[in-house]
């Protein structure tokens, strides 16, 4: 009997604990998300000092969304960004991450180049965009370069051609989280028992045959981490090309984001409340049935139950 | 795999709540837009004359700006101002408050809204006293009660005479009665490099370049000759304000988006000279637009106000046109104003007389005009002031080569037209721009930037129809 006592006593401490996370929850994330969900079926919207609704009109907002056909345009820009820029930075940090923690390389100055890669994430994003959109703009200093080696004769307007636009979004948020995802795969990797490169070493495997037939399925798992956080972070870009095309998504939108539409319905001057509200809930969607089919996709033949 | 989905639900809420926290704003409260019969200006007069303010009971007198500007003017020139700290104030035994907002992202109209809205339930101390607008929006509060007409403070139109017309145009409300007032005298003109001006047109006399570029024709023939000899004129974001100020019709009629005939000749005329490679598609206020202001950027000329002159070419970085005085100014193709900043009284405010004085001291009293254009070179609201500086050296100006616009300023000024200003401008003007580069730097033909632009409009005005 005693004993039982003990055990609902501590859990009690269990509860007590969780309190003020349940609380920061509650405020800032469920009850906004639940309040956006409401608003999403009203029309409510202002221009300025003039107010429309709030009038409740059911689905229209849904509806709207669905046949003006924005919505794939810009889901299929923020993954093409998305993409163009997880691919080399997941191969880059592989690389740097087999390299750190090779032991047989004996690489020196490990903790510098660490903090290295590390920094470009410390950088706000929209001062890495400023800085990018200066270096890259007409009479900035690559094109001066570029002119100077005599590459090119006039200015490139990188800021006019659809794939030099996106292509730039994309080596940003390249550069800017690769340390971070090296990092973590750094952390995967030191966690593989080193008994099993040893004994591949005994028999006779390459340093390549190791990467491909260990290193790399003993990683599936934070591999997954790392897909589904970064494609759930891509979902949201939204800095780094607001600031970059300064706002207006442009050459015609082609790097516009979802976000950035999102921005578009609810900032300056404008704020539907309605359908943006009915955008989140749709962005909600997406972002879930993304993340459980990446989630299904790498997780088909992961037999041990983790 | 129940536990997966579970974290997976869970990680998907918290990324989606991050925005969904954004449409949840709650704003209460309709825009009481009120319907008044249009009234003759005697009428309005005779308000005027029969409005007895009372006494003062407000202890606090809030200002609602957005920078440094109008509280160094009132610091440097409303007698009685002391200063305490960088956002407090004292006028007697009235506090001065401050409320600086920044302009960016309409982080000011925002605060503004939401203190207006709530006015009627604030604290006396917490009331907005006085606010300042600009033209891009002042019909949007000048078209409200919030904001009060002057008559309603005692001011005549006598008291407003020696002002140019077009800044009372601008803040009228539906009735006709004046809302606001302003200082400065915002018209503004071309503004051309004498070097490249000698070389190209063979003269760098304001008078003999004007003639080149007296309207939009003679315009694009010189910018054919500039574009021949090497330069550039400037950017087609320059040239916009120009043709946009000069339109037969407001932006939005009848809850309607229109586009004017002068603003689709913009499209036309900078198209062929971007063709022609005699402007440039680049946006005001960047690195690229700025470089014109360097003998190297090969610039031709930049289109401005006199505010443009002193906070806009660098006169003081070593190097550029306007540190050598190698800048002109002419009246250019057609008259227009850009920016210019109105005083406003809130309605509600305990303080009218104290309110009243400010409004009359700072734009209407000659002679702190006179001090505001001698010290800090604003072009001032005031005919007799300008006209005073024109025939004097005192309006003689270093970074123009001692030229003095202020003759070429006050004719502007009189030939403004601002019938045509909708709460809209801002917006619209904004992304007609954003969408028509799409069209100059050759990513879109006109329709699809057309139609860019009516989307643009429907997301930032969603109560507006565009079709």
């Amino acid at each position: 009997m005693n004993k039982k006592s003990k055990v609902v006593r501590y859990n009690k401490w269990g509860y007590i604990f969780l309190l003020p996370f349940i609380a920061v929850f509650l405020v800032f994330q469920l009850i906004p998300l639940v309040t956006t969900i409401y608003n999403s079926f009203f029309l409510h919207m202002e221009d300025g000092l003039t107010v429309v609704g709030p009038t409740f009109i059911g689905l229209k907002n849904y509806s709207t969304i669905i046949s003006n056909g924005d919505l794939p345009k810009y889901f299929t820009n923020t993954m093409i960004m998305w993409f163009m820029g997880f691919v080399p930075q997941i191969l880059l940090s592989l690389l740097l991450g087999a390299w750190f923690t090779d032991p047989s390389l004996k690489l020196k100055f490990q903790r510098f180049f660490k903090t290295v890669i590390y920094l470009p994430n410390l950088i706000m994003a929209s001062a890495f965009a400023m800085l990018f959109f200066t270096l890259f703009s007409d009479m900035g200093p690559i094109n001066d370069i570029l002119k100077n080696l005599g590459v090119i004769k006039e200015s490139y307007q990188f800021m006019s051609h659809v794939w030099s636009v996106r292509g730039l979004v994309a080596t940003m948020n390249c550069l800017m989280w690769f340390g971070n995802t090296t990092i973590l795969l750094m952390a995967g990797m030191l966690g593989i028992d080193p008994a099993l490169f040893e004994a591949a070493q005994v028999d006779g495997a390459t340093a390549t045959q190791i990467f491909y037939k260990i290193t790399l399925p003993l990683l599936k798992p934070i591999l997954i981490y790392v897909m589904i956080t970064s494609l759930i972070g891509g979902l949201q870009m939204f800095d780094v090309p607001q600031i970059l095309t300064n706002k207006t998504g442009d050459p015609m939108r082609t790097s516009m984001t979802l976000i950035m539409y999102l921005n578009k319905n609810l900032s300056v001057g404008s704020r539907n409340y309605g359908f943006a509200g009915a955008l989140s809930v749709f962005m909600f969607i997406l972002t879930g049935v993304l993340s459980l089919i990446v989630f299904k996709v790498t997780g088909k033949d992961d037999k041990d139950g983790r | 795999m129940k536990k997966r989905l579970v974290s997976l639900l869970a990680m998907a809420t918290m990324t989606a709540s991050m925005f969904a926290a954004c449409g949840t704003t709650d704003m209460g409260g309709e825009a009481a837009t009120e319907e008044k019969e249009p009234a003759t200006a005697e009428e309005i007069d005779a308000e005027a004359a029969a409005v007895d303010l009372g006494e003062d009971t407000g202890k606090v007198l809030n200002i609602y700006v957005w920078n440094e500007e109008f509280k160094s003017r009132v610091t440097d020139h409303y007698p009685n101002y002391e200063e305490v700290d960088a956002t407090h104030g004292k006028i007697g035994d009235v506090d001065v408050v401050w409320q600086i907002t920044e302009n960016a992202g309409n982080a000011y109209q925002d605060n503004l809204d939401a203190a207006l809205k709530g006015q009627a339930d604030a604290a006396d101390d917490d009331k907005v006293d006085i606010f300042l607008i600009e033209a891009d929006y002042a019909s949007k509060y000048c078209d409200t009660d919030y904001t009060m007409p002057l008559s309603d403070l005692g001011i005549t139109s006598s008291d407003l005479a020696d002002q140019y017309e077009y800044t009372q145009t601008i803040v009228k409300d539906g009735s006709g009665r004046v809302k606001a007032s302003s200082w400065q005298a915002a018209s503004a003109g071309l503004i051309y490099n004498r070097d490249i001006a000698k070389e190209v047109l063979g003269t760098e006399e304001p008078d003999e370049v004007q003639a080149a570029v007296a309207d939009w024709s003679k315009y694009n023939e010189t910018a054919k000759k500039v574009a021949d000899a090497g330069y550039t004129m400037c950017s087609v974001m320059d040239t916009y304000r120009t043709y946009s100020n000069n339109v037969s019709g407001q932006w939005v009629q009848d809850g309607k988006v229109v586009v004017d005939d002068n603003i689709m000749n913009w499209v036309d005329d900078s198209m062929a000279l971007v063709e022609d490679k005699a402007e440039t598609t680049y946006a005001l206020w960047g690195d690229d637009w700025a470089k014109g202001k360097y003998p190297e950027g090969k610039q031709f000329c930049y289109f401005g106000p006199a505010w443009f002159f002193n906070f806009c070419l660098d006169v003081d970085k070593e190097g550029t046109v306007a540190n050598d005085g190698r800048w002109g100014f002419c009246e250019g193709p057609q008259s227009y104003y850009w920016g210019g900043t109105w005083i406003c009284a809130a309605t509600g405010t305990d303080n009218p007389n104290l309110v009243k004085d400010i409004i009359l001291t700072m734009t209407t009293d000659q002679s702190v005009l006179k001090e505001i254009a001698t010290a800090d070179l604003d072009c001032v609201n005031s005919k007799t002031v300008l006209g005073e500086l024109a025939n004097s050296d005192e309006g003689n100006m270093d970074l123009l080569g001692g030229q003095n616009p202020y003759a070429q300023l006050a004719a502007g000024a009189e030939g403004i037209d601002l019938s045509n200003l909708s709460p809209y401008d801002q917006g619209c003007n904004e992304e007609f721009q954003n969408a028509m580069k799409n069209y100059f730097e050759g990513n879109a033909t006109k329709e699809e930037a057309l139609d860019l632009f009516k989307k643009a409009i429907s997301e930032k005005y969603p109560t507006l129809t565009v079709e």
